[in-house]
């Protein structure tokens, strides 16, 4: 007992700093209303029994002028869920700029010799491009000839229909075009009101696209196809290769998949994802709406995994060959992992020594933030701050705080769909008992832990970092290595440190499974032993009284 | 052979795919990137400053700051003028700003917000303190491109920006010089430095969008025309505006600033090639009332030189070109000096007066056919350059997927870059500029033709 309370006297400390002084730093320029606000979303960690962490506010709007690096709901739900899908035709109705900006700038690869029909639609970029006239006289005349044309130009399986900020609110009826042209053309178009003032951040474009693709899409086709272990990757993106490594894995592993969502994927695919057996959920905040779903309509548990770290990946793996129960499984990912970690510890081992000790802040994306500080640990090297740009609570605290996470008007506004068990296709691949039993073992079904409770005491979790908190992190604490994206990119590097992209993977990756450990170990030893940090300052500036005495001398 | 000048305004399609153009708020960005100490600021939600920002971040490879007023679903409904200025306010406190410039998105234009009202009542209540010059210039992407954008910032930022009075640097001059890239801004520089001309460029991200790594922290990068400078543009010995699709245009500073405070404007095409760089040069002569320096007479000498020794590789070369319209004009005049033919001229802008400029600059009686279509996107261009089998294409990153499709040698010029590593260092303009592109040109092509012929020669 004395112990305890001698331990919460003791000042927390990060890298040799008081992280609460720190955060009062962080507020200090802000006018009081806004520096409350903030103040709930910066936090400092602690985890307490059972996993608890402070409260952390997330999911809120951006407060006017805080140049910060949110998208919108368009971005999350075309660019994002919809995008990566390859035989799908996008058509963006609005005016040009918010399609033209959402035209291959994820660098989610794909590969069309895998369907039948080799359609590919990711190069193209198709917009309503509106004008004043539309604006005033309404779009939809042009949206259903932009989808006639989309159709007689390429004959594709579905067209789907994005709508930007403009279409709201000119009243423009996307879905019942849609259905008109569905029934016209004989193939399936569907609409997404994904206007980007929906939300507080691409989360709400995120779940919009959950649901059309769960109502519009899954389940049209009932076909039980080949394959043993039958599982759909859900929230993986196949950003620079990864679904490509972890379907290597899968494929020595004899797990089979069914669908992708949505890296690499074809809508066939999806179709068909309801005959799966198991969902494995990477990035928590933008798919889990469509495995719950699928979970209630259709009995298919879900859980979540993390192919994001070798370990990662290894217990990963572990948790399939649990859940299927099989020892021919169990021992087929035993001798993979067998076969693969060696190699992998190898190249940690190697780079290690350079990179053990080095300081690492991260902030990105719903998911990302937590799964690469797997990576960095098997480096050895020290997280001080981490933090989303548009996730929830659950995604910092863990999923057992739903319950009290508080609905604004925000969230509100987009729709949670009621989802019943299916009546013809129902079925729990699982008795209520072998739950129980799997549950028991160490499986948690339909649960993510956050990542909070996996980082360390006096760690500072910051949401929606601005640029201006950018900035002044990195004043204070000098890591070595900062990870975000492009817009937060040449800003840190101005300050002469490393800034490694962790959505477009700076043209490198794959960093998923066991080859894209070793990848990402090589990156990082590149990055913060680059000698192009000991040249930024000149020798004039190193030493001036050196250069004055040579002058004078 | 008749003279083909063809128009096509490319709509056979209705919807635009792969469009040739972006959106009038990223130009109004870019402008504001260009004043020292200015913060731009997005009336909008808040998708639109983070793909703007995005999309500068990725051609320039530099910080790109947006402020945005982040729209609510509700202020969607009700307007956006509280929004408005709470961002005010939040940047004023952290940024201090020396001006900002504030552009709509199309959200704000459809909804009808009263900008102008907004900062009248945004100064009132802060009377009291310090607060900078707020610019506002109206941004609707549905009536105009990233172009329209561009030039509607520069017209507005002067117009709200200058005032009159006695100032003490009488005789400068103003130089509006488009959308150009930062080493094109830097040679300007350098140029009327040499002149002795003292100036006022608009905008001038030389340094913003391409500075050095930091000693030490900048909350704004440093760099750009002040604000000061611009407040007195009504006071110049002239000004300098180039763009020959923009001199047609009704309204741009250099016509306000002559219509207002009598400054003379020299309209002036992009100084690319000879002919427009000479141009461009006599009239620094005559502004100066100096003769051209030693320098630029050698660049212009070797130019020359290299013209006439490159010039086997180039001559009867087919080129597909895109690009903005004031981009494609100058180029085609600069091909149009070394036998190069246009034999596309594209752009997703629409003036209305690509294909008079491009006729001006190849008479009738030449030998050849060309294209010109404006509204244009990548799916019109793709078609004619099929049809067409150029030798190159010339143009920014949004082509490449057409050249490698095609197997089509390409050049990058202009915006956007992003698939190579010096978009900020690439030179368009002057004897310098046409200096490098003629190189690039000739080197591609030679290139191109050592790569697949069968013989593989290794000297020349
Ligand atoms: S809404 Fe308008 S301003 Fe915003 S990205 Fe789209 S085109 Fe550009
Ligand atoms: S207009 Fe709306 S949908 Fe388009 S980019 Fe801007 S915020 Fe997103």
């Amino acid at each position: 007992m004395a112990d305890r309370n001698q331990q919460q006297e003791v000042v927390m400390s990060l890298d040799e700093q008081n992280p609460e002084t720190v955060k009062a730093d962080l507020l200090r320029r802000y006018p009081i209303k806004i520096a409350r606000k903030r103040s709930k979303q910066i936090v400092v960690n602690k985890v307490g029994a059972c996993d608890d962490v402070p409260q952390i506010s997330s999911n809120v709007r951006t407060i006017p002028g805080l140049i910060g690096q949110r998208g919108c709901c368009y971005a999350g739900c075309k660019g994002v869920v919809l995008g990566p899908t390859r035989d799908i035709i996008n058509i963006t109705h609005g005016p040009i700029g918010c399609g033209f900006y959402s035209w291959l700038t994820r660098r989610n690869q794909t590969d069309p010799d895998s369907s039948e029909d080799k359609h590919n639609f990711i190069p193209y970029c198709f917009s309503t491009d509106m004008q004043d006239e539309e604006i005033i006289f309404g779009g939809e005349r042009k949206l259903r000839k932009a989808i006639q044309e989309a159709y007689d130009n390429f004959k594709p399986k579905a067209i789907a229909v994005f709508a930007t900020c403009p279409v709201g609110l000119i009243g423009d009826d996307i879905h019942s075009v849609c259905r008109e042209m569905k029934e016209k053309l004989g193939i399936n178009v569907f609409g997404f009101s994904c206007e980007g003032y929906k939300g507080v951040s691409q989360s709400a474009g995120h779940h919009i696209a959950n649901n059309q693709i769960f109502k519009h899409v899954v389940g049209l086709d009932d076909t039980v196809r080949e394959g043993e272990y039958k599982v759909n990757l859900l929230g993986e993106y196949n950003i620079g290769g990864d679904a490509f490594e972890i379907d290597r894995i899968f494929k020595k592993c004899g797990i089979s998949i069914v669908s992708t969502y949505s890296g690499n994927s074809s809508i066939d695919d999806f179709s068909n994802s309801h005959t799966a057996d198991l969902n494995l959920i990477m990035c928590h905040r933008s798919i889990n709406y469509v495995a719950e779903m699928m979970d209630k309509k259709y009995g298919i548990p879900w859980i979540k995994i993390n192919f994001i770290g070798a370990e990662a990946t290894a217990k990963s793996l572990r948790k399939i060959a649990g859940y299927f129960n099989d020892q021919k499984l169990i021992d087929r990912v035993e001798q993979v992992i067998a076969e693969e970690l060696p190699e992998v510890k190898k190249a940690y081992l190697e780079i290690r020594p350079r990179t053990e000790g080095k300081k690492v802040m991260l902030f990105v994306g719903g998911s990302r933030a937590h799964h690469y500080q797997e990576l960095f640990n098997e480096l050895g090297m020290k997280i001080l701050s981490a933090g989303y740009e548009f996730a929830h609570r659950d995604d910092y605290e863990g999923r057992k705080v739903i319950p009290s996470i508080k609905v604004d008007a925000d969230s509100r506004n987009i729709e949670e769909l009621e989802v019943t068990p299916d009546p013809g296709k129902y079925s729990p691949r699982k008795s209520p008992e072998e739950m129980n039993a799997l549950e028991n073992q160490g499986i948690k079904f339909s649960d993510y832990e956050g990542m909070m409770p996996a980082m360390k005491d006096g760690t500072l979790i910051i949401d929606d970092i601005s640029q201006f908190e950018t900035d002044a992190m990195i004043e204070i604490f000098k890591p070595d290595i900062f990870c975000a994206g492009i817009k937060e990119k040449y800003s840190v590097q101005k300050h002469g440190i490393p800034l490694k992209q962790l959505h477009s993977y700076d043209y490198g990756g794959p960093y998923a499974g066991f080859k894209g450990a070793i990848n990402f170990y090589k990156e990082i030893d590149r990055m913060v032993n680059s000698k192009v940090w000991g040249y930024i300052k000149a020798p004039w500036e190193k030493n001036p009284e050196l250069t004055a005495t040579y002058a004078w001398g | 052979m008749k003279s083909m000048i063809e128009q096509r305004s490319a709509k056979e399609y209705t919807a635009t795919k792969n469009a040739c153009k972006l959106c009038a708020p990223l130009g109004a960005s870019l402008v504001f990137k260009g004043i020292e100490g200015a913060i731009p600021l997005l009336h909008g939600s808040q998708g639109c400053s983070t793909y703007i920002r995005r999309y500068l971040i990725s051609h320039f490879k530099e910080p790109v700051d947006i402020a945005c007023s982040n729209f609510a679903e509700e202020t969607a409904i009700f307007g956006g003028g509280m929004n408005l200025k709470i961002a005010l306010q939040n940047i004023h406190q952290q940024y201090d700003p020396s001006l900002v410039g504030i552009a709509t998105t199309c959200l704000s234009e459809t909804i009808g917000d009263d900008v102008p009202m907004f900062l009248r009542e945004y100064a009132e209540q802060h009377r009291n303190e310090k607060t900078a010059p707020l610019v506002h210039v109206s941004t609707p992407s549905y009536q105009g491109t990233h172009m329209q954008g561009f030039h509607n910032a520069v017209l507005a930022t002067v117009k709200s920006v200058t005032t009159t009075g006695n100032f003490s640097n009488i005789g400068h001059v103003n130089i509006f010089p488009g959308m150009v890239s930062p080493a094109d801004l830097r040679y300007l520089k350098e140029i009327l430095t040499d002149f002795q001309i003292p100036y006022m460029m608009l905008p001038d991200y030389s340094k913003t969008l391409d500075g050095s790594i930091w000693s030490e922290y900048q909350l704004i990068p440093e760099g750009g025309t002040t604000v000061e400078m611009i407040r007195c543009s009504g006071n110049a010995a002239g000004s300098l505006e180039f763009g020959r699709i923009l001199s047609r245009e009704k309204q741009s500073a250099g016509k306000w600033l002559r219509e207002k405070f009598h400054v003379d404007c020299h309209h002036l095409g992009l100084p690319i090639g000879i002919n427009e760089t000479d141009r461009f040069f006599q009239v620094l002569e005559i502004l100066s009332g100096r003769p051209t320096p030693d320098k630029y007479r050698e660049e212009r000498g070797r130019l020359i030189d290299s013209y006439v020794d490159g010039h086997k590789h180039m001559i009867a070369a087919k080129v597909a070109l895109y690009g903005e319209e004031d981009l494609v004009v100058g180029m085609a005049a600069f091909f149009s000096e070394i036998g190069i033919q246009p034999v596309l001229c594209a752009s997703g802008d629409h003036s209305g007066y690509l294909k008079e400029e491009i006729a001006r600059l190849f008479p009738s009686d030449l030998d050849q056919s060309i294209r010109v279509m404006d509204n244009a996107d990548f799916m019109d261009i793709e078609s004619a350059v099929q049809d067409i089998k150029p030798d190159l294409i010339v143009g920014n990153s949004k082509g490449f997927a057409m050249a490698r499709r095609l197997g089509i040698p390409m050049v990058r010029i202009g915006f956007p870059i992003h698939d190579r590593v010096d978009a900020s260092r690439k030179l368009h303009l002057g004897y310098r500029g046409t200096q490098q592109l003629f190189d690039r040109i000739a080197n591609k092509l030679i290139e191109y033709r050592q790569a697949s012929s069968t013989v593989g020669y290794t000297y020349m």
